[in-house]
């Protein structure tokens, strides 16, 4: 036990060198760091693209993006491997992007058409793309919850080593279907039947409701503990410590069968959703304060820092990044819409 | 033949439901709903609020807006996000001398709360002899047409009505958004009261200052007519007027058309004697028809008024399908709309 922490403790001080320790110990080359930025930037062009198209009436109803939290999802999903399974709530663009659903049916199911991830049905709250991984972006919060957590148990049941990584807000974890599931999670996990790695992105709010006016107890990873789910924090500002956060715990879920915890420390940098102008629950100083430490800008630093690009290499891949959105949002709104017979597929197996 | 057996309806409320408007001010459905419950919550104080965001955010339709800053946060408490714990804790506080007024940000999200509402508020009078009752009010955005896709568009009312114990309102005008609040308010058990997310600031209309109330389980006849009558509710009945007046146009037919208001207690005598009048029948809901308030009320046209009936009674519902699609063109197939309603209506004048 001690030599474990131990060998955690020191992990964790690599972790803090940088990024050429944590490149090394992960056996990340320099590419696969490149492609790491050009991942967040596409995401980040992607919500921007999404964010304009919004305001110009292409997509309607409701639309969350993940500016600011890219580090989180980008981190932890270079850790997934294939089997593996990921499963989140509303703010799912990211999710799909990385785990390699094609742009272009990630905008399109934005836009409602036909040649979306989910021909139009969905939006974009609930997309899916099983080929890739992604089991879901749920629109009820917390719903998804149990449901990752029963994946996990299915997984261990049928002898596979793969993990499911469960997305959940810091609103979401004050849902009885949180804390339902948590407990099972830790009770399964007992016997090494429940891989559910939790990632809680705590982004200081749910809608208009910061952490401290929702729950007294703000340590909200420390809510792990009631069901027996060991559990760290990560800054989930800085992609390097996700990374390196991520391939250690994911490891050691898929090792153990047990259930791991991580709260990444995050922050929206835009209002809640697209259509929302109503910010007076935080301060501009606020939002000031961590664009600073803004996930994109962070790891630009560390990549010139450690020599593994230079600002035109950078420039490079943003304007390949800008390419591939352009590309997404063309393709979305030339594409047809479903056709009206698809009102009542998909509704049963035996009836179409 | 064998007699059918005759069937009782609930008695005649009142002969006049229409508003004498009068110099009355107009508001948004939104803004009648949003200044009764200042009213209300001026009026008494046993009255508080809660819900997600309805403090310091006022709501995420606004409804609350400024009532943290005039009641202060032991009126108008902003939750976690719990919809168990919100219905669950309201019943509580409607047990012991309060009468709160919950918030269900979308009624779609009501679903972990369903347990509380009919096992437990829906129960207090009936096990506990009476001596306890449940008054609270749940209010709740409903309905589609706002590209909400899946989880933004519900219209799950029928559930609600198929439980005893429970009442359901849901006001197709700022003048009723008031009268059935402030009723909805004073009644004894608990009401759920639906707001069409639509309509908040689509309809405006006419509301009396004061003390107006629409007790609970009374119809309004939205217009008189002759030939055929629609019972409808809800954002429904602006569709069923649009589609009542080209066809009165095109073919001369004078339509009824009654909102129901209430559709639980359910103004039965309204119904059947509009449908003793014009001899045909069309029921509209937003929702899905498989068991819905649409085929109860076909069902006691059938069971009260059926010798009076010239045409089969006829339905306008949403499909038989999980959820409201997001494709703009795929959700406008599925939600019911005056042209549905309108070509439903040609086939019954015609019959
Ligand atoms: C069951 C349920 N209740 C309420 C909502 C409305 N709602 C949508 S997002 C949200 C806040 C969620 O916060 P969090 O889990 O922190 O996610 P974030 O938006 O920060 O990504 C709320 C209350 C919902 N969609 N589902
Ligand atoms: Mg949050």
């Amino acid at each position: 036990m001690a030599t474990t922490q131990r060998a955690g403790k020191k992990q964790r001080q690599t972790e803090q060198d940088g990024l050429t320790a944590v490149a090394e110990a992960l056996g990340f080359d320099e590419e696969t760091l490149r492609g790491l930025y050009r991942k967040m930037v596409l995401i980040r062009l992607f919500e921007d693209a999404a964010q304009r198209t919004f305001r110009q009436g292409k997509i309607g109803g409701y639309l969350h993006v993940y500016s600011g939290q890219e580090a989180v999802a980008t981190g932890f999903l270079a850790a997934f491997q294939e089997g593996d399974r990921a499963i989140t709530a509303y703010r799912d663009h990211a999710h799909a992007l990385l785990l390699g659903s094609d742009p272009k049916a990630v905008m399109a199911e934005l836009f409602g058409r036909g040649t979306g991830l989910v021909k139009g049905k969905g939006g974009s709250m609930h997309l899916f793309d099983v080929a890739n991984g992604l089991w879901g972006g749920y629109g009820i919060v917390g719903g998804h919850i149990p449901l990752g957590v029963g994946m996990a148990y299915a997984e261990r049941y049928w002898g596979s080593d793969a993990v499911v990584q469960l997305y959940l807000g810091d609103g979401a974890i004050h849902n009885a279907a949180y804390h339902e599931a948590a407990n099972l999670a830790g009770l399964w996990g007992r016997d090494g039947l429940n891989p559910t790695l939790f990632i809680l992105e705590n982004n200081q709010y749910g809608m208009g409701t910061s952490v401290e006016r929702a729950t007294a107890m703000t340590d909200l990873a420390a809510k792990f503990d009631s069901y027996a789910i060991e559990h760290e924090k990560v800054d989930g500002m800085d992609l390097v410590a996700v990374l390196a956060c991520a391939q250690r715990v994911t490891e050691r879920v898929r090792e153990t069968g047990k259930p791991y915890a991580v709260e990444a420390l995050t922050y929206r940098l835009v209002a809640h959703g697209a259509g929302d102008f109503f910010e007076k629950y935080r301060t501009k100083e606020e939002v000031r304060t961590w664009r600073e430490r803004d996930p994109i800008g962070l790891f630009e630093q560390k990549l010139l820092a450690a020599g593994v690009a230079d600002e035109q290499g950078l420039g490079a891949i943003r304007d390949e990044a800008k390419q591939i959105v352009d590309e997404a949002v063309r393709f979305a709104d030339e594409s047809p819409e479903p056709p009206l017979e698809e009102l009542h597929t998909d509704v049963y197996a035996d009836a179409e | 033949m064998v007699q059918a057996p005759e069937r009782s309806v609930t008695a005649q409320l009142t002969d006049d439901t229409r508003l004498d408007d009068g110099g009355m001010p107009q508001k948004s459905l939104v803004e009648a709903i949003h200044d009764t419950l200042l009213e209300e919550m001026r009026a008494d104080d046993r009255i508080v609020t809660l819900g997600e965001d309805v403090g310091r955010r006022g709501g995420v339709f606004r409804v609350t807006a400024g009532f943290l800053e005039e009641f202060g946060e032991d009126r108008v408490l902003d939750t976690p996000l719990a919809e168990s714990g919100i219905i669950g804790t309201a019943i509580g506080m409607a047990l012991n001398g309060l009468r709160p007024v919950a918030e269900i940000q979308f009624l779609d999200f009501i679903h972990p709360a369903m347990d509380q509402i009919m096992n437990e508020a829906a129960r207090i009078r009936y096990r506990s002899n009476n001596d306890f009752s449940c008054p609270m009010v749940i209010r709740a955005p409903f309905g589609g047409g706002v590209h909400g896709a899946l989880y933004h568009s519900q219209s799950i009312e029928a559930v609600f009505v198929h439980t005893p114990g429970l009442k359901v309102v849901a006001p197709a005008t700022p003048a009723d958004a008031k009268g059935l609040l402030r009723a909805a308010i004073r009644d004894e058990d608990p009401v759920l009261f639906l707001e069409h997310k639509k309509m908040y600031r689509l309809i405006k209309g006419p509301v009396p200052e004061g003390d107006h109330d629409v007790p609970l389980g009374q119809a309004r006849i939205a217009q008189d007519g002759t030939d055929a009558t629609i019972v409808t509710y809800g954002m429904m009945v602006h569709e069923a007027q649009k589609a009542a007046a080209e066809v009165a146009q095109e073919t001369g037919a004078s339509i009824e058309v009654i909102d129901l208001r209430s559709l639980k207690p359910l103004d039965e005598w309204t119904i059947v004697e509009s449908v003793k009048k014009t001899a045909k029948a069309l029921v509209v809901t937003e929702a899905n028809g498989l068991c819905s308030v649409a085929s109860e009320v076909a069902a006691l046209i059938g069971e009260a008024a059926f010798a009076y009936l010239d045409a089969p009674v006829m339905r306008v519902t949403a499909p038989d399908v999980p959820a409201t699609p997001y494709s703009p063109p795929l959700e406008q197939a599925f939600m019911v709309d005056a042209e549905k309603i309108g070509a439903a209506l040609r086939r019954l004048i015609a019959y």
